[in-house]
């Protein structure tokens, strides 16, 4: 019997993927681990590993195409057998309006082994492009189908919290735009003005940024950290090493340890809970052509600098590449973002959840500093921001926090204490 | 101040007054009520209820002929009119009583008298005595309009509540106004033999109402024996012990004079909003409206105003629920600040019968709003055929993009019930698919609704 290749989830945000290439053609024998094509998701370019084994039959979504999770985007099964009824059957749960149905069962998270035939959609009802239960009124649900809004992104304002009509109406800069959403005030482009298509990366980017912005109330703190032992550090480490420990490995490391002191800073907000976490992971915040992503350093507060060095030079030469796996980008508790190599000497950063804080690192440079006795010396300075998110990090707590990372990074020792 | 002798002081027992003091007692508030006449108002006394005790008797009445078809003569000599006349008084009386007893149970105090504000927080009754309120709810209703040339006699000129109030009916009368009230009198009066002549300024008689379901109705309505004049004004009147002559001038100019026992004019209402000591609060009447904004509240806070005093549809349906929401607000509840007034269901009780809340095509027209629509006749629903009331539609006006329900007019046997189901979903926001998809039990009028949203989606399986 025919089966279905359905576009599945191939990151935990993913919604709908864009086929970047077939790998197989029609024809083509197909074993189960077997890379069938490469899907853009929001953040990278996956790998989509066969679960099914026969022939390539058919291939339904075009390289360049839209899929949404759920559908189908080909067929495997024996040479010459009849796929017309699957066709027809995968044709019928299709709306009239072309909208494609959104997955009925909740997505796989990452890249786990290929569901074979997902359940198919049942009835005519579009599902509304989320997983999970939202109380909502089905007029909300197709509404927000239409403006591209994510209901998980809506507070309901019906009854028992359901997210009834209005509620789309009252927050549409809450709401999640996607790519066919018109900015609030639909802007006329003018004379001379392009207008550029956005990009999945930039959409996803612009939707948990924002996001984290307007949920998370930020407010920022900044010290002057001297530098000139950890670089001198730096030095001595790194004298006859081909390849040098970045700075950002000394941070990451140097942060996992002052985390581990300040579980309220490693901590996610969850509604009526907080999430305390076991193990300071930390993203640092890289910069790609088209947009931004975070690779991460599980578990910064036990690993050595030369350790965290290694594991981030490979992930971000592959980040580099939209070669990352999901896990390898999602769920920092803690984030460091630094824009001292472009000369930047301080700035604030907004955080990147689930983590409550993110540090914005400056440039090194050299400052008169007065010092004991008044003296005025020349030393190396860097200037960090902490932006916290106060729904967890009072700023007592922060301050603490970040008085003590500026003591561990001006004196590496203490990180040892 | 040490305190107020109620929490919610409501002027006016009617369906917004005292539905306002009961939630209030439930909410645990100390309310009162005043009340200078019967308890339960215009609606229990000497409008709703009454009338429709009128209309169930009119229609058993109706339905005698058809008993002839089964070979079953019946003698209608003894026919007394004051004996369904008792029968209203005592569907009145009965509700009125229901009312008493029920303000009772809840400790709702009731107020025998004629209030006047006199303060932010205070009333004072025709005897002198002042009663106190944290807060006042203005529940005054309204009572029948009258135009210079017409006024009420009740003798040989009838409101709706001399009308309601006849123990004998005359054998012609001329309505005047072709609204819900002169409608439902059209029908009464018509189905009893009196020989009806309906009267209406606009072209068509329930002009608020759907054009396609004021065609059904007219249709109807001409079958039956009623004289309809549309576009048409009563511009003069003569009358005498006995009799009224009824000068009627149509938009042409010509005129027609009908003489008639009686004249019933229902052109509608006014609102009782004069002597109540408004103008000592500085509040000022908008065309006989008190102005309210959220929660009903008046420009002095801690007063609100609720049913027909307000710019909101005469309807006691409509007084019930501003009085629940007002109330449920000034007990710290969360409630709509307004009335959605795409959800007021409104019903006209004739036969066929009428019921619609929403958008109306017309209106639509009128303000430009896109819309769609659907219509399924009654007679699709195999239910109607058998019980011989196939005449009717339910039609949908809906959003075209959304499909969103925005309205709907339902012309029938029980469309008055039939309404609610279409109401239900526009309020719980439901779309057609989801009553197109519910199963409805056959063989029932409501699968004319469950067809019409069918028909929104466009696969009605009876059309």
């Amino acid at each position: 019997m025919p089966e279905k290749v359905l576009m599945i989830a191939l990151s935990p945000t993913m919604e709908t993927g864009t086929l970047a290439r077939w790998r197989k053609k029609e024809g083509d024998t197909v074993a189960s681990g077997d890379v069938l094509c490469e899907v853009e998701t929001d953040k990278a370019t996956m790998d989509y590993e066969s679960g099914v084994e026969g022939t390539l039959l058919k291939i339904l979504l075009p390289e360049g195409g839209q899929a949404k999770v759920g559908d189908i985007i080909a067929v495997v099964g024996k040479p010459g057998e009849d796929i017309s009824g699957l066709l027809a059957d995968s044709a019928a749960v299709r709306p009239a309006t072309g909208a494609a149905p959104a997955a009925a069962a909740p997505a796989p998270a990452a890249r786990g082994p290929v569901p074979v035939s997902a359940p198919a959609p049942a009835g005519p009802r579009t599902p509304a492009p989320v997983t999970g239960r939202i109380k909502s009124s089905p007029l909300a649900r197709r509404l927000a189908e239409e403006k591209g809004i994510d209901l998980r992104a809506v507070s309901g304002s019906g009854p028992s919290g359901r997210v009834v009509k209005r509620d789309l109406d009252a927050a549409p800069t809450a709401a999640v735009p996607s790519a066919q959403r018109a900015p609030a005030a639909p802007l006329q482009p003018g004379p001379g003005d392009t207008v550029v298509p956005v990009s999945r990366m930039r959409q996803i980017i612009a939707r948990r940024l924002a996001e984290s912005k307007f949920s998370a109330p930020h407010f920022y703190l900044t010290v002057a950290v001297g530098m000139d032992r950890l670089l001198e550090s730096r030095a001595r480490m790194n004298e006859g090493r081909e390849k040098k420990l970045s700075v950002n490995a000394f941070l990451m490391a140097i942060a996992g340890r002052i985390l581990a002191r300040h579980p309220q800073v490693n901590s996610t907000w969850n509604g009526d809970t907080l999430i305390v976490h076991g193990s300071a992971d930390v993203g640092l915040a890289v910069a790609l052509p088209e947009g931004l992503i975070t690779p991460l350093v599980r578990d910064c507060g036990r690993k050595g600098i030369v350790a965290i060095d290694t594991e981030l030079a490979d992930l971000v030469a592959r980040a580099r590449t939209g070669k990352l796996a999901p896990e390898e980008y999602t769920g920092a508790t803690f984030t460091i973002s630094s824009l001292g190599t472009a000369g930047i000497d301080e700035f604030t950063a907004i955080i990147n959840p689930p983590g409550s804080a993110i540090l914005a690192v400056g440039a090194v440079r050299k400052e008169p500093v007065v010092e004991a006795g008044d003296a005025i010396v020349v030393r190396q300075r860097m200037r960090v921001t902490l932006s916290c998110d106060h729904r967890v990090i009072d700023g007592a707590v922060g301050a603490a926090f970040l008085r003590e990372l500026a003591d561990a990074l001006e004196n590496p020792l203490l990180a040892l204490a | 101040m040490a305190g107020f002798d109620y929490d919610v002081l409501i002027i006016g027992s009617g369906p917004g007054g005292y539905v306002a003091g009961i939630r209030a007692a439930q909410l645990g508030l100390k309310a009162a009520v005043i009340e200078r006449d019967k308890v339960g108002g215009v609606c229990l006394n000497i409008g709703c209820i009454p009338s429709k005790a009128l209309i169930h008797q009119a229609e058993l009445y109706n339905g005698l002929p058809a008993l002839k078809e089964l070979g079953i003569s019946v003698d209608t000599k003894g026919f007394d009119y004051t004996k369904v006349f008792d029968k209203s008084r005592k569907a009145a009386d009965t509700l009125s009583k229901g009312v008493q007893f029920l303000l009772k149970k809840n400790k709702v105090e009731t107020i025998v008298g004629d209030a006047v504000l006199s303060g932010k927080n205070e009333v004072t009754l025709k005897d002198g005595k002042k009663v106190t309120g944290k807060n006042i709810i203005i529940a005054t209703g309204s009572r029948p309009k009258v135009i210079p040339g017409f006024e009420f006699d009740e003798d040989r000129v009838l409101s709706s509540t001399g009308a309601l109030m006849l123990k004998k009916l005359p054998k012609k009368i001329v309505i005047l106004g072709a609204g819900a009230i002169g409608v439902e009198f059209s029908h009464v009066m018509n189905a009893f033999g009196v020989e009806v002549h309906l009267v209406e300024m606009m072209d068509r008689i329930l002009p608020i109402e759907d054009a396609e379901v004021t065609q059904v109705l007219a249709r109807a309505f001409q079958k039956r024996g009623i004289q309809m004049y549309t576009g048409t004004k009563a511009s003069s009147m003569k009358k005498t012990a006995t009799s009224v002559s009824v000068v009627l001038e149509d938009k042409a100019g010509a005129k027609k004079t009908i003489d008639a026992d009686q004249i019933l004019v229902a052109i509608g209402r006014t609102c009782n909003t004069d002597g109540i000591g408004l103008e000592k609060l500085g509040i000022a009447t908008e065309r006989g409206f008190i102005p309210v904004g959220d929660y009903n509240e008046t420009k002095v806070p801690g007063i609100y105003a609720i049913g027909d005093v307000i710019a909101t549809p005469l309807l006691a349906h409509v007084a019930m629920k501003e009085g629940e929401m007002t109330v449920e607000h000034i007990a710290g509840r969360k409630v709509e600040p307004r009335l959605d007034p795409l959800s007021l269901p409104g019903g006209t009780y004739c036969e066929p019968q009428v019921a619609s809340f929403g958008l109306t095509e017309w209106k639509a027209v009128e303000k430009k709003i896109p819309f769609a629509k659907a219509s399924f006749p009654y007679r699709g629903a195999g239910k109607s055929v058998a019980i011989e009331q196939s005449e009717g539609f339910v039609k949908i006006i809906y959003d075209p993009k959304t499909k969103e329900i925005l309205g709907a007019h339902v012309v029938g046997a029980d469309a008055t019930e039939l309404i609610h189901e279409i109401l239900l979903a526009r309020t719980a926001e439901l779309l057609p698919e989801d009553i197109a998809t519910m199963i409805h039990a056959h063989p029932t009028l409501s699968e004319a609704v469950m067809e019409s949203m069918r028909t929104v989606e466009g696969w009605a399986i009876h059309a």
